[in-house]
């Protein structure tokens, strides 16, 4: 907590930071001079309304998209990802909104899919499963992820148990910031607060979580500090602290004196 | 509604029978529908059936189905689909048997074919990934008329006959073991399953196959090479599409352009009733085998039993409607009883 609360004091520098992002997709600009940081320890909520390009922005930052414009730095040192595995090899992964599992294979083999454990034979190297199951069994026991067994078949798992797993993909490897869209938003009501202390945990592991989400209840219970974007453009962000729903919703719609956030929320009614 | 009723509880415990039941349908269904056939072809025809008169023909009459139908259910776990591979069989057949004719040395015989369907492959995969054609079905119907043309303009559009001996000893040569005799072709089936269950079910490529017909944007965010995988499939099944046609040529000792016209539905008839998924990421090597042992028996049967050949056709329809009906019934009970 103590980290978290106080990262700029501490002159370490961000896990990961988008400097002057821009993003076009043809005529359309998606982002616009983005900026973000992110620390240690910190969990920060990102939102903004439908095509605010928070997905596009994380999506930059996980290796996905190229920007178009703009520098991305990783404790301090400029980076260039080609691809999803140039991140996941700086300890950036992300959890996408549709999970992207295979529901046809294993729990474990989702967990290490890409990152297969490996047994020599001879010439050949195959995959070790009794490896597999293993380490996935006991990668789930440390982040406290019931399931019935690893050998399931992904298809089988409810959708908290199906978030757990891609959140268990993503921290099977050391990583060290961990890029969240939407994990909550189709989930049941009692699988969220398992999905939001999972969130928690990785915290106090000193991994730094982006967390993207409509729901308000979520950022305010698990973050740190909430940056709002607007029409692609940082708009407004404060520590969690200082701000309040209300002011967080006018955010998201576009609002920024309280007054015209007040009429903003009359009007609605 | 605490109190349950003796009734309820004996349906509770064969429904939880039938859900232990499932896994083992699931692998082994279809074996025992090939059992059932061989019952069937023992008790239909006793004096014939079981003979090893009988059974050493199966080998060789079902050999090039069952190689393109191993070809065929790489490409299908990808959730595609390859129309070209009886065209190619017979692309790769004629430019065998017509250079075999002109002299070519006998022993660059053997893998020529497989380059060629290999060939075919990678134009295949490349069509699909790079000019990123909507959907194989598309490429592979180009390279389907491609290949067929081509395999015409090679001979001029005529059957070349009589090839050399090494051709005709992978297609039809017998290899003494002890007192019987083992079709080369038999051996060739059993060690090419062999090498694709290894590959498929214990090599990161193989996993990575089954991953993108489960989910190919799963397999892409987790840093799998997805167009990469997709072209090799598809070049494995060439491969086996040119192999199919050696075996073809070897066994008739000739090459003829109209070799192969409706193969591929054949391999896809096969994989499809040895439960493999249509949609990708599912089904075995051991189903595949199934699948060809099926379709095979059920010809040799009929055949023996003096059934019309149309019928035979009738029938094979029925079966794979049966076969994906049954799938479909067992997907229904296995999720209402999650």
């Amino acid at each position: 907590m103590t980290q978290a609360e106080n990262p700029q004091g501490t002159e370490q520098a961000p896990l990961i930071e988008a400097r002057g992002i821009c993003k076009y997709f043809g005529a359309v600009t998606a982002l616009e001079d983005v900026y973000l940081k992110l620390y240690r320890g910190e969990v920060l909520g990102v939102v903004g309304d439908n095509g605010a390009g928070k997905s596009t922005l994380m999506k930059i930052l996980a290796g996905l998209y190229p920007p178009s414009a703009g520098q991305l730095l990783v404790e301090g040192q400029p980076v260039h990802f080609s691809s999803p595995r140039d991140a996941r090899d700086r300890g950036i992964e992300m959890v996408y909104q549709d999970l992207a599992l295979a529901g046809n294979m294993r729990i474990d083999e989702n967990i290490f899919l890409g990152r297969e454990w490996l047994r020599r034979f001879g010439p050949f190297k195959l995959v070790n499963n009794a490896e597999s199951l293993r380490r996935a069994k006991e990668h789930l026991d440390k982040l406290r992820i019931e399931v019935k067994s690893v050998k399931q078949r992904v298809e089988e798992l409810s959708g908290g148990q199906r978030q757990a797993v891609a959140i268990a993909r993503a921290t099977a490897f050391d990583a060290r910031v961990i890029i969240m869209d939407e994990p909550t938003a189709a989930l049941a009501v009692k699988e969220v607060r398992k999905v939001l202390d999972l969130i928690k945990d990785l915290k106090h592991h000193g991994i730094g979580v982006i967390l993207i989400s409509h729901r308000l209840d979520d950022i305010f219970y698990v973050c740190d500090r909430v940056m709002a974007l607007f029409h692609g453009r940082n708009f407004a962000e404060a520590p969690l602290a200082e701000t309040s729903r209300n002011e967080v919703i006018g955010w998201i719609m576009g609002n920024k004196s309280p007054a015209a956030q007040a009429a903003k929320i009359f009007d609605l009614n | 509604m605490a109190t349950t009723t003796p009734d309820a509880q004996i349906t509770a415990r064969e429904r939880s029978l039938r859900v232990r039941l499932i896994p083992y349908v699931d692998r082994f269904g279809i074996l025992f529908v090939v059992l059932a056939m061989i019952l069937i072809g023992a008790l239909t025809q006793p004096e014939v059936f079981l003979t090893w008169r009988n059974l050493s023909n199966l080998p060789g009459q079902n050999a090039a189905n069952a190689v393109l139908a191993i070809g065929m259910f790489v490409v299908i776990l990808t959730a595609g689909i390859d129309l070209s591979v009886g065209s190619v069989l017979a692309l790769a057949m004629m430019t065998t048997a017509v250079l075999a004719r002109e002299g070519f040395p006998p022993l660059l015989l053997i893998p020529l074919p497989i380059l060629i369907g290999m060939a075919a492959g990678l134009f295949n995969g490349l069509g699909l990934t790079k000019l990123r054609l909507p959907h194989p079905f598309i490429v592979t119907l180009g390279t389907l008329n491609i290949a067929r043309g081509l395999g015409n303009l090679v001979s001029g559009g005529v059957p070349v006959s009589g090839l050399p001996e090494v051709v005709r000893f992978w297609g039809a040569g017998n290899i003494p073991i002890g007192s019987i005799q083992i079709p080369v072709s038999l051996i060739i089936v059993a060690v090419l399953y062999l090498g694709f269950f290894v590959f498929l079910q214990y090599t990161r490529t193989g996993r990575h196959i089954y991953a993108i017909g489960g989910n190919p944007q799963a397999a892409r965010v987790s840093g799998i090479n997805v167009d990469r995988t997709l072209v090799l499939a598809y070049v494995l099944c060439g491969a086996m599409a040119g192999l199919a046609g050696l075996l073809v040529a070897g066994r008739t000792n000739s090459g003829f352009p109209n070799a192969g016209i409706g193969a591929e539905l054949d391999a896809i008839s096969a994989v499809i009733i040895g439960g493999a998924s249509f949609f990708g990421g599912r089904g075995s090597v051991l189903g595949v085998l199934a699948g060809v042992l099926v379709i095979g028996l059920l010809r040799n049967i009929l055949n023996l039993n003096d059934v019309q050949v149309f019928w035979q056709q009738v029938l094979i329809g029925v079966v794979i409607i049966l076969a994906v009906f049954l799938d479909v019934i067992r997907r229904r009970v296995g999720s209402t009883n999650e």
